[in-house]
């Protein structure tokens, strides 16, 4: 735990505002008045049961989804208020998805290259030397040759790191990266997340994985239909829930 | 039998004759459904692309009115060019645009009209096909795209269409050989593609069987070779099955993956040793 509470009141600004959040898909009500700041260096952990709305804030907050309701203020600036571009937001947020999403046709280097010279307009050698860099920080450089069918999920994962942080995001979203991998290769994605936790990388994890939740983050958020059910550190959550629905929860894990 | 050997000297009699007629039509035949295959297939993928931006209710009003409009302008292209005969297409526009624009214009070349048409008409048949080959790519690679801050021109230029394009390659192989005999229509405005050079030939001296001989085994041996040709393609695209690994990996914890053989076919390991068993 490198971080906690007491550091943000030393910080200003948070990175990330999310203001009375809401969204539905017509009448199914799928986020409920969500509210929270994220500020530099937090790694906040977002845990609760299946269709608790975990995934839908995470794809909300990158705008892959549109909510319903409520501001989503980054760096001051709500991104929800017409005229904003949602690209450009995009590419300053970035995003890691449970099933990877590499994209098929390039190999793992240009997976990462790509959004670099595209995107952020980057010359090629620049880019190529950045993506090499963090290739090597997770572990991937001797693959930078091949394609993502190639090489198995708990690779594709680390790539999908490396891609992510090529963009040099201010915030970085996990979508359960680890459910889709087999349980061996589970700990090699963990491993590279820990790393960047520790760096200082400002994070926002949906996971099932609760020893991360636990040891690494700095806050949790149990979430149950639809709202933060309860919020806190680590401790608080996982050694003295106070709600009744996360204490069953967390018991449910434990009995497994 | 006797039959047979009166064929092929008729054939040689008419190949000496109109041999450089027949070459100079095939060649015509070529050209043209090469270039018509590959401008449809821009038109095609500009089609596909035009037609694939997303837009929401939230857009404003204009943009949605715009794309709205783009997709109907599309979908009746689609429609006209791929409801009608190209022989019809072909009449059509050949005298179309000398009698709307009372014979201030006309085409100078029997050869742009050709292309014209023919590339229109693949055209309308590879916007579908594009179409289908952009739905066919998983939702996830666009997301992966949306991620990192990609629009949907840098989305599908570097993501979505070099897939597509993998996947559509045996339709696109297969309006080149449709185009390759269907040019054949294009003799209506004068073109003198393989198939005129079997009416100038055969009108001559009334050989017409010996000349559709002559003209069926022109068209199978080339789109014979097209096939071959575009299966190699096809292979090529699908990139190569093994990779060169730079270094070890320090981070992966199971044995075994430091390289991965080229993925064969499904249950080709299990053949193996099924093989090696003897069975």
């Amino acid at each position: 735990m490198a971080n906690n509470n007491n550091e943000h009141n030393s910080r200003s600004q948070p990175i990330l505002q999310i203001d009375h959040l809401s969204k539905a898909f017509g009448n199914n009500k799928v986020l409920n008045d969500i509210h929270f700041d994220v500020y530099q260096g937090d790694v906040i952990s977002v845990i609760g049961a299946s269709g608790s709305g975990k995934s839908t804030l995470l794809r909300c907050i990158n705008l892959l989804e549109t909510p319903t309701g409520g501001e989503i203020i980054y760096k001051g600036v709500n991104v929800l208020a017409p005229g904003v571009n949602a690209t450009k937001y995009r590419s300053h947020v970035g995003m890691v998805f449970q099933s990877f999403n590499l994209f098929k046709n390039l190999t793992v280097l240009e997976n990462c290259v790509v959004g670099q010279v595209r995107v952020l307009k980057r010359s090629r050698d620049q880019a190529k030397q950045y993506a090499l860099e963090l290739l090597d920080k997770v572990g991937m450089a001797p693959y930078i040759d091949a394609k993502p069918r190639q090489i198995s999920g708990g690779q594709q994962q680390r790539v999908a790191i490396a891609r992510a942080l090529a963009m040099d995001p201010d915030l970085l979203l996990f979508d359960e990266p680890t459910s889709a991998l087999d349980p061996e290769t589970v700990g090699e994605v963990l491993a590279v997340m820990k790393n960047l936790a520790n760096e200082g990388m400002t994070m926002l994890v949906v996971s099932h994985e609760m020893a991360f939740a636990r040891d690494v983050s700095n806050q949790v958020f149990f979430m149950n239909e639809g709202v933060i059910h309860e919020s806190g550190t680590p401790e608080e959550i996982f050694g003295n829930p106070k709600r009744q629905e996360t204490i069953d929860f967390l018991a449910r894990f434990r009995n497994t | 039998m006797g039959k047979f050997a009166q064929l092929i000297q008729d054939i040689e009699k008419l190949w000496d004759k109109f041999g450089d007629v027949y070459l100079r039509g095939i060649r015509s035949t070529l050209i043209l459904a090469l270039v018509a295959t590959a401008i449809g297939c821009l038109i095609g993928f500009a089609c596909g692309v035009l037609n694939t931006i997303p837009y929401t209710k939230k857009d404003p009003l204009p943009k949605r009115f715009v794309l709205k409009l783009i997709r109907v302008v599309i979908r009746i292209y689609v429609e006209v060019f791929r409801g009608t005969p190209m022989m019809l297409q072909a009449v059509f526009i050949f005298y179309g645009l000398p009698y709307v624009t009372n014979l201030q214009h006309r085409f100078d070349s029997i050869w742009v009209a050709s292309i014209l048409v023919v590339s229109i008409n693949t055209g309308a048949y590879m916007a579908e096909s594009v179409r289908g080959g952009i739905i066919s790519i998983d939702p996830g690679q666009t997301e992966g795209a949306k991620a990192i801050g990609m629009n949907h021109f840098q989305t599908m230029t570097s993501v979505i269409l070099p897939q597509a394009l993998r996947n559509i390659m045996p339709q696109i192989g297969n309006n080149f050989i449709i185009n390759v005999k269907d040019t054949s229509v294009m003799f209506v405005i004068g073109f003198p593609d393989f198939f005129a050079a079997h009416r100038s030939a055969s009108g001559a001296n009334y050989l017409f069987f010996p000349s559709a001989t002559i003209e069926m085994i022109g068209y199978l041996t080339v789109t014979l070779v097209s096939s071959f040709i575009l299966r190699r393609i096809e292979k090529k695209l699908e990139g190569d099955a093994s990779y060169e690994l730079a270094a070890a990996d320090q981070l992966v914890m199971v044995a075994g993956t430091y390289r991965h053989p080229g993925k064969g076919e499904h249950l080709a390991e299990r053949s193996k040793e099924l093989e090696r068993d003897g069975k």
